[in-house]
């Protein structure tokens, strides 16, 4: 077989592997919408009261029974159910009696930026910790990183955010509170992206910056100390991998110095792995930040849904939980892309 | 007999008897996890945590749900008289709450484990013992439910079946047997081919007696380590629910709830919220380190 023929048929089999990939995901996702609609109905609130209130009379009950197509067996209303889906329809909300599309778009932003930030905090401290921990590995460095994370393993994220707030806040003043811009500034910016911090810094309005960024930096922080601990213990363990490998030792022998050894030779190895890593903890962050958006009276995704749970809005919380669901699997799907596109081996073996 | 020359019974190299080796062994795993100081005191913990919960009523100075006099008690700082954590908003002695509170943080963490891991090995070793469709089938079930967070599935369960302790547990342990399965199978696969499998089948045992007898406690050590790790996050969880109201309800001491209804007096009353947080944070981080410490001990991959 000629190169160009070898090379030919990788790309093939990479296509036939994303091909059945997506397959999966497709099938995974399928089986989520299986799961809201029939927790959607095993609830015990009745839809066709919460649709007109208790006062109405029987005949109009009756109709809108008809008209949300509860008289029909359950596979066709699951059948209508998904049609809805796929055109963008997940009903209306009972308590902002909008679509409920329209309102997971509208907080969406906030939490986008919020765990960005996080993931930006939580990547920049958490690999140069697991390379530290890796290099003097069962030394004294080692021990504090792995109890830094076991911290963050084990602390509840919004006793932490609460904590955070009486100390940075009320007592030190040095971070602004809940929510995510002062009142004084809410008006000065024309909504362009939703990400706050983009626009304000866009539209030039550097002290509407500032205070956002002092509302968004504990939060941020909080949720990056939590991905954190989790990529700080990924990085040691794949550090270790790498470090333990021959190639490290022939650049040893060959005089190369220390520091590039790890952070050029063995870290440019262990990223292979760790872009996954950093993928999921992203989408971990969206579970975070559930509790953390509660704590923080941030109007995100988080408090959307926490807040339609509280009110027993069935629609909206399942249009919540399917699309955090729908944003699980597809960075869990990219995560896998980028592995097998960043490492060779897994790309020929594929 | 002396200690010593127990100590030389439980580790002779040539034991006399099956139940001397297996002791043996015993007492030699105990030996290097008591060498693990950091697991040591995640196994305190976890006792301490037993022991408290079996004597609330003795150790709990006070009553956890009747609070003093609304006049004068409430809201008096940590050591003051009698309250080593202070009162709270209803005249309740804060530690009382807490001590009585570690009842529901282990019985939440029991009765998940107890029905979680059952559901798991059943999914996990019948996947990976019958294989072709049923393991198909069985596993894109599992991997639906590792499709959501767990957090956001619990949420969306306890939503349906209403606020509640009980369906607390009942959605959390929904959300937790998915990885017992993915690990039941795969330690399932290593030994479904192996002779005394077969032996066991060409004596004529049924599927389901291979699969109880023969498979399944093959998978428990693993299976178990994996479940000592999810505690902590099992209570995280719990107490999340709990923190936003769809767990267990006032008055009862949950600790997560006990945090939610501090929260309205934090600035001026820290320690209403402060205390339970506290008590969940040493309770995981208790169970961090055990299982950290049995993965280290019982795990032969973990080992270095």
């Amino acid at each position: 077989m000629t190169a160009d023929g070898g090379r030919e048929s990788a790309l093939l089999r990479f296509l036939w592997k994303t091909a059945k990939l997506i397959a999966t995901v497709a099938l995974t996702f399928l089986g989520l919408l299986v799961v809201t609609f029939l927790i959607g109905r095993v609830v015990p609130v009745d839809p066709v009261l919460a649709v007109i209130g208790d006062r109405a009379s029987q005949s109009v009950y009756d109709r809108v029974y008809v008209e949300l197509g509860l008289d029909r067996p359950l596979y066709e209303q699951f059948w209508m159910y998904l049609q809805k889906v796929f055109t963008g329809d997940f009903g209306e909300s009972f308590l902002t009696k909008r679509a409920i599309a329209d309102d997971i778009a509208r907080v969406f932003p906030a939490t986008l930026e919020l765990a960005t930030i996080a993931i930006v905090i939580g990547t920049a401290l958490g690999i140069p910790m697991g390379v530290w921990a890796a290099v003097r590995q069962g030394r004294l460095a080692d021990q504090v990183v792995r109890v830094f994370g076991l911290i963050g393993y084990s602390a509840p994220i919004f006793w932490l955010g609460l904590l955070g707030l009486l100390v940075f806040y009320a007592r030190l003043q040095w971070v602004a509170g809940p929510g995510r811009i002062d009142i004084a500034y809410e008006y000065a910016i024309t909504p362009a992206t939703g990400l706050l911090l983009l626009d304000s810094a866009m539209q030039g309005q550097w002290d509407a910056f500032r205070n956002i960024f002092s509302h968004i930096i504990l939060p941020a922080s909080l949720l990056g100390y939590f991905s954190m601990a989790y990529i700080s213990r990924m990085t040691r363990s794949f550090m270790l991998n790498e470090l333990a490998q021959e190639y490290i030792t022939t650049a040893r022998v060959k005089g190369v110095p220390e520091w590039r050894i790890i952070w050029v030779h063995a870290l440019r190895n262990a990223a292979v792995p760790l872009v996954t890593v950093v993928a999921l903890s992203y989408a971990s962050l969206l579970e975070g930040s559930v509790l953390t958006e509660t704590v923080f009276a941030w109007p995100g995704l988080g408090q959307y849904l926490t807040n339609s749970l509280q009110n027993a809005d069935m629609n909206a919380v399942l249009g919540g939980t399917l699309v955090i669901g729908a944003i699980f699997v597809g960075l869990n799907l990219l995560s896998d892309l980028l592995y097998s596109l960043l490492d060779p081996r897994v790309r020929r073996q594929a | 007999m002396t200690t010593i020359s127990r100590r030389d019974w439980l580790l002779t190299d040539r034991p006399a008897s099956r139940r001397q080796a297996r002791l043996g062994q015993i007492y030699r795993t105990w030996l290097t996890f008591r060498g693990n100081w950091l697991a040591m005191v995640g196994l305190a913990i976890v006792l301490a945590l037993i022991i408290v919960a079996l004597f609330a009523n003795v150790i709990a100075p006070y009553d956890p749900v009747i609070g003093g006099d609304l006049r004068t008690a409430r809201f008096l700082p940590p050591l003051t008289g009698n309250h080593l954590m202070g009162t709270d908003d209803l005249a309740r002695d804060i530690f009382s709450r807490i001590v009585h509170g570690s009842r529901l943080t282990l019985m939440v963490v029991v009765l998940v484990a107890v029905i979680a891991t059952p559901i798991g090995l059943l999914v996990g070793t019948s996947a990976g013992y019958f294989g072709g469709w049923t393991d198909t089938i069985l596993m894109r079930i599992t991997d639906i439910f590792l499709a959501f967070p767990r957090l956001i599935l619990a949420l969306a369960f306890v939503a349906a079946l209403g606020p509640g302790i009980e369906n607390a547990i009942i959605a959390i342990a929904i959300t937790s047997w998915p990885p017992y399965a993915r690990l039941a199978r795969a330690e399932t696969l290593t030994i479904r081919d192996s002779d005394y499998i077969n032996a066991a089948r060409l004596q004529g045992a049924s599927s389901a007696r291979i699969l109880w007898y023969h498979v399944t406690p093959l998978c428990l050590s693993s299976v178990i380590i994996r479940v000592t790790l999810d505690m902590a996050g099992i209570i995280l969880t719990a107490a999340g629910l709990g923190f936003l109201g769809l767990g267990a309800q006032p008055p009862q001491p949950e600790w997560g709830a006990m945090i939610a209804s501090g929260r309205r007096f934090l600035i001026d009353q820290w320690w209403v919220a402060t205390m339970p947080g506290i008590a969940i944070f040493v309770v995981s981080l208790g169970f961090n380190l055990l299982g950290d410490g049995l993965r280290d001990v019982l795990d032969p991959k973990a080992r270095k």
